[in-house]
């Protein structure tokens, strides 16, 4: 496609604002994550709070929260950062169950043996219970991942720049081109954050490898 | 009257779970199948309901093929029952139990009925009935499992392992009480089990199956601990077959010594006098055995923790390993009989017990051992 | 800024006429209502099949993973562009909208489907079979009420992605709430922008809680574990229902 050939940096550099849009939130939504989950599976009384808590967050569509933050914030509208925020919202109510059902799915058996070996609570946590979570959590971080991608091209119609400025481009000049190759690199990010995810993954859980055929 | 007919399976990657089997279960009594771990045992008993299908041979159930009935009517005349019960978790125990009732068009009031029969049958409360599967224990379970089964009343039942999902002395109480059960109701059951204890325990008769699907030996568990027809069926049933065979030996009228006795409270010098040697027994207001007693050792009224409750105690015309036991594993090596009631008869010395048992003909060849093995019958000299 | 939001939506000319808000209310609902039932009625039998036969499942899992990538508003414009000059009058941005819609409805009706009669206690099943129970018997007596949990969760989840995306679908002419998004945004009124973004927040939370509802009453308590009152000698707790694969929301 001829279109494609002309635009193709600017696809480029879109691509790269919509990676830095749907990653950051990633990482900074599991980093906020994993104390809340960890709090939810220890405290059993706080889980329905927590999980119910986040939920009604990834409930509120995405423009609307993209509409209601700047308004929150006090930002200007077409502020990346109202979008960075939303995201990591979205994705910190998308962890935080996964991340209690993940540390939730330790055997108990294995963290008795720990403490039993003489691990204190944190050393524990870091060296036991998270890494065997690490599967349970890499499958939702993929879904978030996946998820991101998709919904940061709303982002567009607040005026906020990346991958979905193709799509109203193509829009506003009834031309497909622009629209079709926006679409297919948002899938091919997907694809890319998705495989990351997954190298990391095999990369943290050498266990898994040795012992069964795939996960 | 289950029968198999050369029965064969063999599974589309070349694998023979089952090879030419042949046998009878017959009406009214409880077959059990027992093998290592891919004998085929589980393999064989899913075909009689037609969960697999053979690849050879036929299986006949009151001279019926099944393989000419329509599937889902065999299935509803025969009782079900799986390892981990498999009950419905979306439906009351009172709905689970019904559910062949209510599958055969039963009037929903009269299988509620029949239900809420059964579930006290199987032990269980009937304000149970409205309960999720869920609540239950896992022994609870299974007992529920079985009262399905049950409930439309088939004349057979098959077993696949029902009771090895639970702990050992949940275990005992189940197969008890199976046993009881199958006392009044008299069904013809096969039942698969890898446990050969439970397989002596429960069985009418025991199918030995060998890795591959092969039939090793087929007979009554006394006779299979006494004769069994190779090595593998030897190892199989395992060590200790001679005080395991006992079980099936039933205790003559022993002349028992009578035993003199003191009550709990009694004091120091009324227990020595009452001693015969050493020892004295205690017993309670109803004369039940409690424990032995040292006169010598004691300084004061005999209390419960002075008791020494060693030895166990064998019913009067119980079986002989029983008796046994009870001598065996007596403090002061007499060993206590009690009646029906588990009231104290007297004692039995270890030495009495054995004179009987080698007085005892052990379980005799029969003609299928004598051909097998290429032997003659030892001619009876009268006189 | 709240106060502002607060003014605007207590002027009662906004909320009669025919794009005042109870109209767009009622608009946004008919839209995702309609497309969440079309989208069940195609995924639910689908799902069933697949589940209980097994067939299609590995090409159904990837093409519902690789579907979550694709952005609704991408795929919003596409439809639009492609349909609408073939159509005319209101069924030219009605329909691409509404496939739009009910395209992005059936991923989590499926999977959630297809992953609840999977999820069926494989004992039970066995039971149900070996007691005499013919395949569609299985399917609506064992199979279908124990999937229910996952079943509905899958549709809360498509749900909220009708509902997001209806919002966004004013982009291309629909009506609804997402159109005082939309227009507050292209004539800067941010008091309507905000107002009409409150509202959908609050509509989305509303059907959710009322599919919550709908859950809680029509799946048995014994899946659930919602059981009462129960002694703690004779009783296990109940399995809590597993967590449903989060879809896309937009």
């Amino acid at each position: 496609m001829t279109w494609l050939r002309g635009h193709f940096f600017d696809v480029l550099s879109l691509a790269g604002q919509h990676i830095y849009l749907a990653g950051v939130p990633l990482v900074l939504g599991l980093l906020i994550a994993l104390p809340l989950g960890w709090l939810a599976c220890r405290y059993r009384v706080l889980y329905p709070f927590l999980i119910i808590g986040t939920g009604l967050l990834y409930t509120i569509p995405s423009l609307a929260l993209f509409i209601m933050l700047p308004l929150l914030l006090g930002t200007r509208i077409l502020d990346p950062i109202n979008v960075l925020i939303a995201m990591t919202i979205y994705t910190v109510a998308l962890l935080v169950r996964t991340v209690a059902d993940g540390l939730g799915s330790v055997p108990d058996v294995v963290n008795q043996a720990a403490t039993a070996m003489g691990y204190k609570r944190v050393r524990r946590f870091m060296s036991v219970e998270l890494p065997l979570a690490v599967p349970v959590i890499s499958a939702g971080l993929r879904v978030a991942a996946v998820s991101n991608v998709s919904i940061v091209s709303v982002a567009t119609l607040i005026g906020v720049s990346q991958l979905g400025s193709l799509f109203i481009d193509g829009f506003n000049r009834a031309f497909m081109d622009p629209i079709l190759v926006g679409v297919v690199a948002c899938v091919l990010l997907a694809l890319l954050f998705d495989l990351a995810i997954l190298g990391g993954t095999r990369l943290l859980t050498p266990w898994q490898r040795a012992g069964k055929a795939s996960s | 009257m289950i029968r198999f007919d050369a029965v064969s399976k063999q599974f589309p990657d070349g694998t023979r779970a089952v090879d030419q089997l042949t046998f009878e279960a017959p009406t009214g009594k409880i077959t059990v199948l027992v093998g290592p771990s891919g004998c085929g045992k589980t393999t064989s008993l899913r075909m009689i309901n037609r969960m697999i299908k053979p690849t050879g041979g036929r299986i006949w159930i009151d001279d019926q093929d099944t393989a000419e009935m329509d599937e889902a009517q065999l299935r509803r005349g025969i009782g079900y029952v799986i390892q981990h019960a498999g009950l419905f978790p979306h439906r009351t125990i009172v709905s689970n139990i019904a559910t062949v009732p209510m599958l055969l068009g039963w009037d929903k009031r009269k299988a509620e009925v029949r239900a809420l029969e059964l579930l006290e049958r199987v032990g269980l409360p009937t304000s149970y009935a409205k309960r999720y599967p869920a609540q239950l224990s896992g022994g609870q379970q299974q007992r529920v499992g079985v009262a399905r089964a049950l409930a439309a009343d088939p004349p057979v039942m098959l077993m696949d392992e029902p009771f090895s999902a639970v702990d050992p002395i949940v275990r005992e109480q189940l197969q008890d009480e199976f046993l009881r059960l199958q006392g009044d109701l008299g069904k013809t059951i096969v039942f698969v089990t890898h446990d050969i204890e439970e397989a002596i325990k429960l069985g009418d008769q025991v199918a030995v199956l060998r890795d591959g699907g092969n039939l090793a030996q087929l007979t009554d568990p006394a006779h299979l601990l006494a004769h069994p027809i190779d090595d593998f069926v030897a190892d199989f049933v395992g060590r200790d077959r001679g005080y395991r065979s006992l079980s099936f030996q039933k205790s003559p009228r022993f002349p028992l010594a009578l035993e003199s006795s003191v009550p709990l409270g009694a004091t120091p010098a009324q227990a020595v006098s009452a001693a015969r040697d050493g020892w004295v027994l205690v017993i309670d207001a109803d004369r039940r055995p409690l424990g032995w007693i040292e006169p010598g050792r004691i300084t004061a009224p005999i209390r419960p923790e002075m008791l020494r409750r060693g030895g166990t105690v064998a019913r009067a015309g119980g079986p002989l390993r029983n008796a046994l036991d009870a001598a065996l594993s007596s403090p002061s090596r007499r060993g206590v009989i009690v009646d029906d009631e588990g009231a104290l008869l007297g004692t039995i010395r270890a030495y009495e017990v054995l004179a009987e048992i080698e007085e005892r003909a052990r379980p005799e060849l029969d003609e299928a051992d004598l051909e097998r093995a290429g032997l003659q019958p030892i001619e009876e000299t009268p006189g | 800024m709240i106060s502002r939001i607060l003014a605007w939506l207590a002027d009662g000319a906004h909320w009669q006429g025919d794009d005042g808000i109870l109209r767009r209310v009622v608009e946004h609902l008919e839209y995702s209502v309609t497309a969440l039932l079309i989208a069940a009625l195609i995924a639910i039998p689908l799902g069933l099949y697949i589940g209980h036969t097994g067939r299609g499942r590995f090409l159904v899992v990837n093409a519902l993973g690789a579907a979550r990538a694709i952005p609704s508003l991408g795929l919003l414009f596409l439809a639009f562009l492609w349909l609408g000059p073939k159509l005319s009058g209101d069924i030219a941005f009605l329909a691409p909208a509404g496939l739009v819609l009910v395209v992005l409805a059936i991923p989590p009706i499926l999977s959630g489907t297809y992953a609840g009669v999977e999820g069926v206690d494989p004992a039970a099943r066995d039971a149900a079979v070996g007691m005499g129970m013919r395949g569609t018997e299985v399917l609506c007596h064992v199979e279908l009420p124990c999937a229910l949990p996952l079943i509905l969760s899958g549709t809360r989840s498509a749900m909220l992605q009708v509902i997001a995306t209806a919002t966004i679908a004013a982009v291309v002419g629909l009506g609804g709430l997402g159109r005082f998004l939309i227009d507050g945004l292209a004539v800067r009124d941010t008091p309507q922008t905000a107002s009409g973004a409150v509202l959908v927040a609050i509509l989305a939370l509303l059907v959710d809680m009322a599919l919550a509802l709908v859950q809680r009453l029509v799946v048995s308590p014994g899946l659930t574990g919602r059981y009462g009152k129960v002694s703690p000698t004779d009783a296990e707790t109940g399995t809590a229902i597993p967590a449903s694969a989060l879809q896309q929301s937009v």
